[in-house]
């Protein structure tokens, strides 16, 4: 397994939630004159999404992140998400959260099973970070953030050969192995099949560096060209045009990793207990201590370094539904199917007592009111939270 | 990874992760065994320190068995006929990449060929002897793309590429005597049916492919046709091997697939 796989996984599942967050954010908003107290508007997108892409790229999140590891634990990397969408004034319900993860990662893993060459899911990755900073493009602070973590990747990755660019996308497709969950626009677009697998295509251009299959060329024992001869196959593919750039700026060609969602097509997922084999996932469900040691350590220190806007006196807490109505979002927290619920890590202090007390103190501080079931007001999270306080 | 070893006095089932490797003797799996003491004997030898992974699994010389690492180096174990006295006797240290894959010769080596291949990420190959003691008789450098899987046969080696190539070098001499633009992505797998010379590939791209490989011994001319073509539907084929030394039969396993396909 490859060590440097982290950084990879976490920008481009951020990118994607980024792309659903925009997605749904503009979809609900409203003119900024004509918007009651409680309703989004383009204001309150725009903060939104800086606050998250800046804490996405703080500086001691991207170094720790950029050290060599291994990949994280499922209900890890899900609770780094949870808090990533929890830092700034809007509210996700558990259950669209669990849809908002499900999109992600199955946006992802399409792009990096359908990746042309192992290196190109650093195109995707830089196709991410191209559309980010459009997102923040008048903040030029921010801008920097990105930035810099772009010249990392460049940095750790250009260097890299094939071989480890194929190890790195197997630690991704072994991390994503058996998930199946149907996405309505995939299924649209003709990309996932009704039982959950992605359409492979076996005709379009053939990757950079690789020739269009069908030629046979025979030495003879001196070197030189005796015999050619074709086979054909079902496949239809043609020669690329050009090779997509690996720098700072430029045009990636591959579409993977660009932005799939518009305001008018609804994100949708179908529930299914579309895995074949619930043996292996609820192997997952029943470990007791679901964080190794060192997980837990790391965790705490990156969620220790994650700056958690919470929302000040004055100010209203926004939430945010990604089903199209609240009784939908009601509906799909109680159906979700067992093995496809994502046991969200209540951290457990370790048994040292210095590591407790501190642990302990972060969590305080990052402590979010869960929002009261079926509460549609913008405003009452805000109430609940300064309740508790 | 994980491969059968066929040694003259007994079959071996070696296992590599990143923990290190682990040789199994071949028991009779038909036999229950029941609850109680482990009927299998088991010998698990770490990696070097600088080693993250073992890949690349043959048996070699009648009574090594060879585990590449990702280092680059090449671990030769010494296996006794009888008992489970598992001892590293070399470590070849040509490669300067990880090693992808390692394969023995399988048909009739002519002379001076060698008889044993190893492939690494950069595209290098190396011939080896394994008679006395293991000799590297000829390195191929890498030309840009991974050698994801090897074969050697009659002296012909096979090799699968990253790049979907598939090229038959000359073992003795090195020389590349075919060039096939095989599949239109990474190479997962090839396997070599020995009394036919029938060789088949996998790959990314969802097809898998039977070859004919032939040598003509007294023009030595070496040959490559294509015999067929199979599509496995949106299925990325990581593994393919035929099911026995003819190469009438074959299976293939995909990712995120839990079945065994038959052809």
């Amino acid at each position: 397994m490859s060590a440097r796989t982290l950084p990879l996984l976490f920008l481009n599942l951020g990118g994607e939630m980024l792309y659903i967050l925009d997605q749904r954010l503009r979809a609900q908003s409203i003119p900024g004159e004509k918007a009651r107290k409680d309703e989004w508007t383009d204001v309150d997108r725009k903060r939104v999404m800086n606050d998250i892409i800046s804490t996405m790229f703080n500086k001691k999140f991207m170094e720790e992140l950029f050290k060599p590891q291994d990949l994280y634990s499922k209900k890890a990397l899900r609770t780094v998400y949870d808090r990533l969408a929890h830092a700034s004034i809007m509210r996700l319900n558990q259950a669209s959260m669990d849809k908002l993860y499900d999109l992600m990662t199955m946006a992802f893993k399409y792009q990096v099973l359908l990746c042309p060459r192992p290196r190109d899911i650093l195109l995707v990755t830089f196709n991410h970070l191209d559309a980010i900073k459009d997102f923040i493009s008048d903040s030029p602070g921010i801008l920097n953030q990105v930035d810099e973590t772009f010249r990392q990747l460049i940095e750790t990755y250009n260097c890299l050969s094939d071989g480890e660019f194929q190890l790195i996308r197997q630690t991704l497709l072994i991390f994503f192995q058996d998930m199946h969950i149907r996405v309505s626009i995939f299924l649209k677009d003709k990309v996932q099949n009704s039982n959950g697998r992605f359409v492979l295509p076996i005709s379009g251009p053939v990757p950079w560096g690789t020739e269009v299959p069908g030629l046979i060329r025979i030495f003879n024992h001196k070197g030189v060209e005796v015999k050619r001869a074709e086979f054909t196959t079902a496949g239809n593919y043609v020669t690329p045009q050009r090779e997509g750039s690996f720098e700072l700026y430029g045009d990636r060609v591959l579409k993977l990793g660009t932005n799939m969602y518009s305001v008018t097509r609804p994100v949708e997922t179908h529930m299914s207990g579309s895995s074949k084999n619930p043996a292996s996932q609820a192997k997952e469900n029943i470990v007791p201590n679901p964080l190794a040691k060192e997980e837990l350590n790391f965790l705490a220190r990156l969620l220790g370094g994650l700056d958690i806007q919470k929302p000040a006196g004055g100010e209203t807490g926004f939430r945010l539904n990604l089903f199209t109505s609240d009784e939908e979002e009601e509906h799909a927290a109680q159906t979700r199917p067992e093995e496809l619920s994502y046991k969200v890590i209540n951290i457990e202090a370790t048994q040292e007592p210095g590591r407790r007390a501190e642990l302990s103190r972060i969590l305080g501080e990052l402590e979010v009111a869960e929002p009261r079931p079926g509460s549609a007001e913008k405003g009452e999270d805000l109430l609940a939270l300064m309740d508790e306080l | 990874q994980a491969a059968w070893c066929e040694l003259p006095s007994r079959v071996l089932l070696v296992l590599t992760s990143q923990r290190g490797v682990q040789v199994r003797p071949g028991g009779d799996w038909g036999v229950p065994r029941g609850v109680g003491p482990s009927p299998w004997v088991t010998q698990t030898c770490s990696l070097p320190a600088h080693s993250v992974f073992a890949r690349g699994i043959a048996a070699a010389g009648g009574r090594f068995i060879c585990v590449g690492t990702s280092s680059g180096a090449v671990l030769v174990f010494d296996i006794p006929p009888k008992g489970t006295n598992v001892t590293l006797s070399e470590v070849l240290e040509q490669h300067r990449d990880p090693i992808t894959d390692i394969a023995a010769e399988q048909g009739q080596a002519p002379d001076g060929a060698g008889d044993l291949v190893t492939a690494d990420d950069s595209g290098t190959l190396c011939l080896w002897s394994t008679e006395e003691e293991f000799t590297l008789l000829g390195k191929i450098p890498g030309s840009g793309s991974t050698c994801s899987s090897v074969t050697l046969w009659n002296g012909i080696v096979a090799a699968g590429y990253g790049n979907g190539q598939i090229r038959l070098w000359e073992a003795g001499s090195g020389r590349i005597r075919a060039q096939v633009s095989a599949h239109a992505r990474w190479i997962y797998a090839l396997d070599l049916a020995p009394l036919t010379g029938k060789l088949l590939s996998g790959a990314e791209d969802s097809f898998v492919h039977v070859w004919k490989l032939s040598r003509n011994p007294d023009t030595d001319d070496i040959e490559i046709q294509h015999c067929h073509a199979e599509c496995v539907t949106d299925t990325q084929v990581c593994g393919a091997r035929f099911c026995d030394p003819t190469g009438d039969t074959f299976a293939v396993t995909g990712y995120d697939l839990s079945e065994i396909l038959c052809y």
